[in-house]
């Protein structure tokens, strides 16, 4: 793999937002990284660090949240050192962001055509007239037919799933090489889940960018995703490729929210899902231990006392706990991974 | 949009009617127009002849129509005090009630809006506090005080401006700084209000996803979405100054016609009183038909929805 082919690479990204209450360790450490043409995952439950995680690279943090990193790059760039001006030249621009409710992403008051050109125009690419040449071309990939007449309607005149499209038309608008996209499909009905993650994929493979999949559906990740990252309490828990993870998930936490999913024919019907007891713990204050130990069914004394490192089982593929790779795995084979719910 | 106007004209012709017939009543049910004008010692014939000389005997909705028939015909009556013609009484004021109106909701305007905009941005800070405390002095200093203390000021002390007239523009600048001031403080609000709103929206953080300049984002995406509500608001704003300057009027002593209907009022002058209350309904509805279009045209949610 030569640097040419890695888009981002985060390492140590730490996000800490004030509140009342204290210091809010939303995100600590985590460490990243996305080639091109490739598909990053990141899992977790609701509250768990990945959207700020997406806005912090994107530099999009609300002003009392303070960003640390040891390193943060965008196609070889530092985006530590940049000023605010020079990064939002990037933004919309080298790296792109499609947010979770389409319904409230667009602004009511301008035209679609409006909207998707104004940020080719932003960024120098082209005057009005190619803006919207480039526009419709992008409108008619993402699938819309009648691209022109749809440039000069208003969002509320369009479906939610169409909305989509046009967000997605419009983080492409100047072809960045790096897109995150934010729960990009939990706000649509499932019917235009499925078209939407189809058009993202196939996209993905003409115009080659970076992509980050946030989300909390795990069918969503194993469809799309090369490698996953787990996150836990604003902390990775575990990292591999989609195959890794899903065959043998190691980090009780992700064997816990795989046992959430329904498996035809192997999921009972009068059985109840497995489902993770508990929440997740506030992240005000001085944090030490496992985060998860309170919902884990492994837990013991030492999980409380240190801070637990991240094992490294081979590059790319690691886990957070202090269990052996192998006594993991014996977990799952016994099906001790979460107690069901009866 | 043609639809939308044509629904809104609709709309707002019968909201005139209503208001001609409740202005119309009013004054009908203050008390026995008759006998008021007839005087304090006139007995019941003389109360009577004054009925039928101004054709109050006859059956309420006879007068109406013959009211509301030579209205539309532009003739509105005469005075009872002074005999002139309604009409020209009011054309001939309503001049400089309409000029210290306009230029006291500009100035409203022109200080409220980007010092609202300026708030919202740098929410608790020390220019937020700055221009909450300048709406607090704005709302809280009765401007009939704040009048005074001007002239005081500015025109007796420092002799820079004349105190009462209408006849240069500098007359109206004292109204204009107290009107002005008075109505800032709603608009001021409002928008800071509506911009602290729209900067939390979705859309707003699109468009700072795409890398679009701050100033860009903060008057092109959210100012659109913010000032709908100060249009509205201005409409009523100017409905009120047009009609509400009365004190103003009487201070500064403009010529406008506040002024009239206070002196019309104190005299019985029933055909001026009832003209101008009526006018200034009607004033109203054209005020608020224009802010309709105005947001419909900002808002195609409005427009087409």
């Amino acid at each position: 793999m030569t640097d040419d082919s890695r888009v981002l690479e985060a390492k140590n990204l730490s996000v800490e937002i004030e509140v009342p209450a204290g210091i809010l360790h939303a995100v600590t450490n985590v460490t990243l990284h996305v080639d091109k043409g490739e598909t990053l995952g990141i899992v977790g439950e609701s509250g768990c660090g990945k959207s700020i995680t997406s806005l912090a690279i994107m530099n999009l943090l609300p002003s009392k949240a303070t960003r640390t990193a040891s390193k943060l790059q965008l196609e070889g760039k530092d985006l530590l050192s940049l000023s605010e001006r020079e990064l939002a030249s990037l933004r919309g621009n080298s790296m792109g962001m499609i947010f979770q409710d389409p319904m409230t992403s667009l602004n009511p008051v301008y035209r679609i055509g409006e909207q998707l050109e104004e940020v080719y125009i932003q960024h120098g690419k082209g005057n009005r007239k190619e803006a919207r040449e480039r526009a419709a071309y992008l409108l008619d990939k993402v699938g819309i037919i009648a691209p022109r007449e749809r440039l000069s309607q208003y969002p509320h005149q369009l479906s939610g799933g169409l909305r989509q499209r046009m967000m997605i038309a419009m983080t492409l608008m100047c072809e960045p090489s790096l897109v995150i996209a934010d729960e990009p499909t939990t706000a649509l009905d499932v019917t235009m889940q499925a078209q939407t993650l189809n058009l993202l994929s196939s996209l993905q493979d003409e115009f080659k960018m970076g992509l980050i999949l946030i989300t909390h559906d795990l069918g969503v990740v194993a469809r799309m995703a090369d490698r996953v990252l787990v996150m836990y309490a604003g902390k990775a828990v575990e990292t591999g490729t989609s195959q890794q993870v899903f065959d043998h998930p190691t980090h009780p936490y992700t064997q816990g929210l795989i046992q959430c999913i329904p498996v035809p024919g192997k999921t009972s019907n009068d059985g109840r899902l497995g489902s993770i007891k508990g929440m997740v713990p506030a992240l005000i204050g001085d944090l030490r231990g496992c985060m998860f130990r309170n919902r884990c069914a492994y837990v013991s004394e030492k999980c409380h006392a240190s801070e637990i490192q991240f094992n490294q089982i081979s590059p790319g593929r690691g886990y957070r706990c202090l269990l052996e790779a192998n006594e993991c795995a014996d977990n799952l084979e016994g099906n001790l991974g979460t107690e069901i719910v009866q | 949009m043609l639809n939308f106007v044509i629904h809104r004209i609709y709309v707002s012709i019968l909201v005139a009617i209503t208001v001609s017939v409740i202005g119309f009543s009013l004054l009908r049910i203050s008390g026995d127009l008759a006998a008021e004008l007839a005087g304090e010692d006139a007995s019941t014939e003389e109360i009577a002849e004054v009925a039928k000389a101004y054709g109050l005997d006859r059956p309420f909705h006879v007068q109406y129509f013959d009211w509301a028939g030579k209205a539309l015909s532009g003739d509105l009556g005469r005075s009872l005090f002074t005999n002139e013609l309604v009409v020209e009484l009011i054309t001939d004021r309503i001049g400089v009630t309409f000029k210290l109106a306009i230029y006291s909701l500009i100035l409203g305007l022109l200080l409220a809006v980007p010092l609202g905009v300026l708030a919202s941005t740098r929410p608790n800070t020390w220019i937020d506090r700055m221009a909450l405390g300048l709406a607090v002095f704005g709302q809280a200093i009765p401007n009939f005080w704040l009048a005074l203390i001007m002239i005081l000021f500015f025109g007796v002390t420092l002799r820079w401006l004349p105190i009462s007239g209408s006849e240069t523009e500098w007359h109206f600048v004292m109204p204009t700084l107290t009107l002005g001031l008075t109505v800032m403080p709603q608009f001021m609000r409002l928008t800071r209000t509506g911009m602290l709103d729209v900067l939390d929206s979705d859309f707003i953080r699109t468009a700072r996803a795409k890398g679009l300049n701050p100033i860009r984002v903060l008057f092109k995406h959210a100012l659109r979405n913010a000032i709908l509500p100060v249009i509205s608001l201005a409409a009523v704003v100017f409905g009120f100054l047009l009609g509400g300057s009365v004190i103003m009027e009487s201070i500064f002593a403009l010529n406008g016609v506040g002024f009239l209907a206070f002196e019309s009022i104190q005299r019985q002058d029933f055909p001026v009183v009832q003209s101008i209350v009526v006018m200034l309904s009607f004033i109203y509805i054209l005020l608020t038909f224009l802010s309709d279009v105005i947001n419909a045209q900002l808002d195609p949610r409005i427009r087409l929805g």
